[in-house]
């Protein structure tokens, strides 16, 4: 191991000529493993393999044989997101230096208007604030908050101009973000046509916002009421629900948060069947349960509240950790979204005001590690993927990030599998003053963290500096969700029945129909009540009749028109 | 032999009947006994029965003796647009005889806004004045409120209905959305009522119709094609989850499609009470029929949920049904004229919905599943009477042959083949779906309140005999798990010491809104502190000094220890 603290340049954060070589590694990748170097200049990877030719003076890592592996892509942060006007403790500095200690180097936050606002200036404001504070590269996802016209313009601005491929849309939060299943479909159906990923937040508001007031009505209003209110159930309804009309319009569904075994369950069979989804579970769902709600400790038992809830089964953290292993899960996200107690106590006397949010920019990679890899359920590459490859690809990164490979960018992290940790507020990264994950030993961890080029994080050490982190922007149609969309897009087009027009008796339907039909909603039907087409004769080859003579004239309520038994031939022409 | 006395008393007969020589059938078990009917109840089984002298006797022969089947869903005299269904109760009920089913039970579908209570008694003025055989009545809830509630109430208590079905379906017109369905199946499983659900995702299909229409698909295929098998499933995923989350017993009307039963045999792998209902259509033919050339006959397809257009799928329900994962079969028998259906012959949404299948029902399931072997005799006589008799609290009255109940008994022949077709059958309706199967399995003599009604192929049916037969609520079938769950269920909260660490300051304008949970649904917003249920007085909730927004309250790491009592 060479000298430490090496930084050059330091007035030029965004470009630096850093060079650097890491020798001896083991490169572990999600396809496949190797024994090379890497050389990296100004942010790059320059070269991969043995007996590099590099300039000299350049600084050396030496690997020793340990992992290395393409840095950590956190999927879901929410570093800027306000409660009732206060943001979280865990800024754009604070998270992404948690971030960076915990092996990741990029980072993919929710940017979160509230309804009403324009999603433009969100956009802009989170921007505005991550450029300024950010110590690693990151990217942004735009909720929408509420579906309407005018968001669409917006929206094509922003994946067309602002490099933004991803948006969630809610199905809880009644009253406030939760969309209908018409809104739902309507936004997929838009959001695919722009060749980007929906995020859903998939639980049933409906029946949440029943149950939370039934709940208050028995007297519970501590933490245990969160999950009481948000059965996992819930969740598989929405996740089901949110698959089905992802079917439906042909479009790529991405669930966020996955917390219970049911929902996983509901991603898993669906992706059996051929759906285009994909799951993220979260550090907190992998690592820890829900038993917490009903701790003694007010406080404690707050800092678990997040939606959808953790699962109160405590065998849900194997059984997902599973699920990512075989590949049902893709994705491994942190959703971390700092509330620090006191603000956690402006729900102390009514849960459904406590804020959402637990901690896991940092812990994340370890504790795949711990409960995947080090179990024996998951191999390295495997681990690559679900920290890192697949989001690139999902996001469309790949292969800059997520891969270590030349002309990739820089991030680079060597891993060590013995390195054990046990985690706890006092020495975290996070200003938070709590940790869901207190006292558990992890297994696994980075020994150095390379970012954009350079060393941030080496032997315990973060050397970091904020504003140096860049927005990446996004297109869209990624491959991964795609391909599949565009060739079923090919295969799906439907064709009427080509028939002779129907000229036998038709039931004249008085204009106030006494009792309504129940088939389907006149309202969506444009052609109700409206006189039959005008006959085209080019399509048809036959033009003995038209509309019936006694179109107009009103039948008798309830005369039967009587027709010999087995249908008469009152079909013109069979084409 | 068509003895029919005393007509002017047509609901008390003292007709006396014995059957000798019969192999009864019932869901548990098989026998041979001879059977003795007086006043049509069953009054004597067994070996060498004592009987009054000049009694009529039925030789059976060995064959069959089972009880008369229970058409769970029909839409009798439904009407529509002014007019109604072709069969009316009259002419459906002979039909049901005709094939073996001596009990109905009709679909009282109020327009959203009217009176359910006037809806149904409108609905037993009619088939009290016409049906053949003995009925019973669902309500469907097609709109939900104070009044409704209220309603549903009185039927309940008063007016003998234990079944109530909501829709899922039909936006702006039936459907329920989900918190209605909450508040629905919340009422429902307190009053021992269940749940039917008409399970379609409705927004989706409205969606899906408009963007039909659009492409120029305007023929009957545009029904099934706007109407896929997973916005079913999805409907049936959703329905189950709400059921389960109010405890309340769930039954599934017209399970169309393979995906929809799936959901119902997972479901009830996990344990919720959810019944599923397979109909004559769904069990004997496909979808394919929507893309006939012939607009009528594909029109005549046309009922919602639609036909699944995989051709496996009859098989796999008939699959389902045999282990016992689908539990009771109906017919959804709603028959409109060619005319009718030509309403929408321009625009499939139009089609008048529905189609036949309450005198082809007990033969489809023989034929389907007893004669390829999935079913055997007892679950045949399951799922075609006596497990519609448990749902509706009428078991052991009907579904079963025993001492004291209804004598409604079908003489069935297991060898009989017919041949389905309009020609010949004794609805209405000029299309027939199942027209030209060849079917196994006939009945060769129907009871019906202890009168031959059926007999060498002669229906001596007579309208206005039908009886209604008031349903009991909490049939023990669906509410003894229900109850039990009830007790075990309830929810505790967690006795800690008041939290009297800092809160944070928060803007009661809330611009930046919670994005936790539905502010309108919590009630206890603020609410006040309650120092009797505390043993702690030291702090209140406002006594928290107040600190500029933003400002970042500083604890020792690990939280500090800022809970008073633990007990």
């Amino acid at each position: 191991m060479s000298g430490t603290g090496y930084q050059g340049k330091k007035n030029i954060p965004h470009l630096t000529t850093e060079r650097l070589l890491i020798k001896g590694g083991r490169v572990v990748n999600d396809d496949q493993s190797l024994y090379a170097d890497i050389y990296v200049e100004d942010g790059l990877i320059k070269q991969v393999g043995e007996n590099l030719i590099v300039p000299g003076g350049v600084k050396v890592i030496e690997a020793n044989g340990c992992m290395v592996i393409p840095g950590g892509i956190d999927v879901n942060t929410c570093l800027l997101k306000p409660y009732l006007g206060s943001p979280p403790v865990d800024d754009f500095y604070q998270g992404t230096k948690a971030a960076l200690a915990g092996g990741t180097t990029m980072i993919i936050d929710h940017v979160t208007p509230q309804p009403g606002d324009s999603l433009l200036e969100a956009f802009e404001k989170w921007q505005e604030a991550a450029d300024k504070k950010s110590c690693c590269d990151y990217s942004l996802h735009v909720d929408i908050p509420h579906w309407h016209e005018g968001v669409k313009e917006e929206l094509e601005q922003l994946v067309q101009d602002k490099g933004i491929n991803s948006f969630q849309v809610y199905m809880a939060y009644k009253g406030f973000f939760q969309m209908s299943d018409s809104q739902l479909y309507e936004s997929f159906s838009f959001l695919k046509e722009l060749g980007a990923v929906v995020l859903v937040h998939a639980e049933n508001g409906d029946l949440i916002a029943q149950e939370q007031s039934k709940i208050l009505g028995m007297g519970i209003t501590g933490p245990e009421g969160h999950p009481l209110s948000r059965p996992e159930e819930l969740e598989a309804e929405a996740v089901f629900r949110a698959i089905t009309l992802g079917n439906q319009v042909n479009c790529p569904v991405y669930i966020t948060k996955v917390m219970s075994k049911s929902a996983a369950e509901t991603v898993a069979n669906a992706r059996k069947k051929g759906s285009v989804v994909f799951g993220e579970p979260i550090t907190a769902s992998l690592a820890t349960d829900g038993s917490h709600y009903w701790s003694k400790n007010w406080a404690k038992a707050a800092a678990f509240v997040t939606s959808p809830p953790l699962s109160p089964d405590q065998t849900t953290p194997d059984h997902l950790n599973s699920l990512l292993a075989c590949g049902d899960l893709q994705v491994v996200g942190s959703g971390h979204c700092a509330y620090s107690t006191s603000q956690k106590a402006i729900g102390k006397d009514n849960f459904t005001l406590i804020p959402e949010g637990t901690n896991g920019v940092e812990e994340r990679m370890g504790f795949v590690w711990d409960k995947s890899v080090a179990m024996g359920k998951m191999d390295e590459n495997q681990f690559v993927a679900v920290t890192s490859t697949n989001a690139a690809k999902i996001f469309n990164l790949y292969p800059r990030k997520g891969r270590i490979a030349v002309g990739s960018d820089a991030d680079i992290v060597i891993w060590d599998p013995a390195k054990i940790k046990t985690i706890t507020a006092k020495t975290q990264q996070s200003a938070l003053d709590y940790n869901i994950f207190e006292g558990m030993e992890c297994r696994g961890g980075p020994v150095y963290v390379v970012s954009q080029g350079r060393i941030v994080f080496e032997e315990g050490k973060l050397q970091v500096q904020q504003g140096t982190g860049r927005f990446i922007s996004r297109k869209p149609f990624p491959d991964i969700a795609y391909q599949r969309i565009q060739f079923r897009n090919k295969l799906m087009t439907k064709q009427g029945v080509s028939r002779g027009m129907y000229d036998g008796p038709v039931y004249d339907v008085p204009a106030t129909p006494k009792y309504i039909t129940p088939s389907p909603s006149a309202k969506t039907s444009p052609t109700t009540h409206q006189p039959p087409p005008i006959r085209n004769l080019h399509q048809s080859n036959f033009s003995l009749s038209g509309s019936q003579t006694d179109d107009n004239i009103p039948r008798r309520s309830g005369h039967r028109i009587v027709a010999p038994p087995g249908g008469r031939s009152n079909i013109t022409n069979l084409g | 032999m068509s003895y029919q006395g005393k007509k002017n008393i047509p609901k008390i007969t003292s007709e006396r009947l014995l059957i000798k020589g019969g192999r009864i059938v019932n869901d548990d078990q098989s026998f041979y006994a001879d059977i003795y009917m007086e006043d049509g109840v069953i009054k004597q089984i067994g070996d060498n029965l004592i009987v009054p002298g000049g009694v009529k006797t039925v030789e059976a022969n060995g064959k069959m003796v089972i009880p008369g089947g229970i058409d769970i869903h029909t839409h009798l005299q439904m009407p529509f647009r002014g007019t109604t269904t072709v069969d009316d109760f009259s002419q459906g009920t002979k039909a049901a005889l005709a094939g073996g089913t001596t009990m109905i039970v009709d679909h009282v579908i109020p327009e959203p806004g009217a009176s359910l209570v006037e809806a149904f008694e409108r609905w037993r003025e009619w088939a009290d004045e016409k049906t053949c055989c003995d009925y019973s009545l669902h309500v469907d809830i097609t709109h939900w409120s104070d009044s409704t509630k209220l309603e549903v109430e009185s039927l309940i208590k008063e007016k003998g209905v234990n079944s109530f079905q909501v829709y899922m379906a039909y936006k702006d017109l039936y459907q329920m959305s989900n918190s209605e369905l909450y508040e629905i199946f919340t009422f429902l499983g307190e009053h021992g009522g269940i749940a039917q659900v008409h399970a379609e995702n409705g927004e989706i299909i409205a969606e899906e119709q408009t963007r039909m229409l659009e492409m120029g698909i305007t023929g009957p295929e545009g029904h099934v094609l706007s109407r896929p098998e997973e916005l079913e499933a999805e409907a049936v995923f959703r329905a189950v989850t709400i059921a389960s989350q109010t405890n309340c017993p769930l039954y599934v009307t017209r399970v169309m499609s393979k995906s929809a039963a799936d959901i119902i045999s997972q479901a009830r792998k996990k344990g919720n009470v959810v019944f599923g209902e397979p109909i004559t259509a769904s069990l004997g033919t496909d979808g394919t029929h929507y893309w006939s050339k012939n607009w009528a006959k594909a029109a005549s397809f046309v009922t919602s949920p639609p036909l699944s257009p995989d051709p496996t799928t009859p098989d796999y329900l008939n699959t389902l049904l045999s282990s016992g994962d689908l539990s009771v079969t109906g017919s959804a028998h709603c028959t409109f004229t060619v005319a009718q259906k030509a309403i929408g012959k321009d625009d499939f949404t139009q089609i008048p919905e529905g189609v036949n299948g309450v005198e082809e029902r007990m033969s489809v399931i023989w034929d389907k599943a007893v004669v390829t072997g999935k079913m055997d005799e007892n679950m045949f006589v399951a799922v075609t009477s006596t497990n519609a008799a448990k749902i509706l609290n009428l078991y052991p009255r009907k579904g079963r042959i025993a001492v004291g109940s209804d004598s409604d008994l079908v003489i069935w022949d297991t060898d009989a083949i017919r041949t389905i077709t309009a020609k010949t059958h004794h609805s209405a309706a000029e299309y027939n779906v199942l027209e030209g199967m060849e079917l196994r399995g006939a009945p060769l003599l129907v009871i019906c309140q202890g009168k031959i009604v059926l007999e060498d192929g002669n229906l001596h049916a007579t309208s206005g005999t039908g009886r209604f037969i008031p349903c009991t609520p909490f049939p023990d079938f669906a509410y003894k798990r229900v109850k039990a769950r009830k007790q075990m269920a309830t929810l505790k909260a967690v006795p800690r010491g008041m939290y009297d660490g800092p809160v944070s300051e928060f803007t009661a304008m809330s611009r930046g809104g919670t994005p936790s949970a539905s502010t309108r649904s919590s009630p206890t917003k603020a609410p006040l502190r309650n120092l009797h249920q505390s043993g702690f007085t030291l702090s209140g909730p406002e006594e928290a000094p107040i600190r500029p927004a933003g400002r970042r309250i500083v604890v020792p790491p690990g939280g500090r220890s800022n809970i008073t009592s633990l007990s």
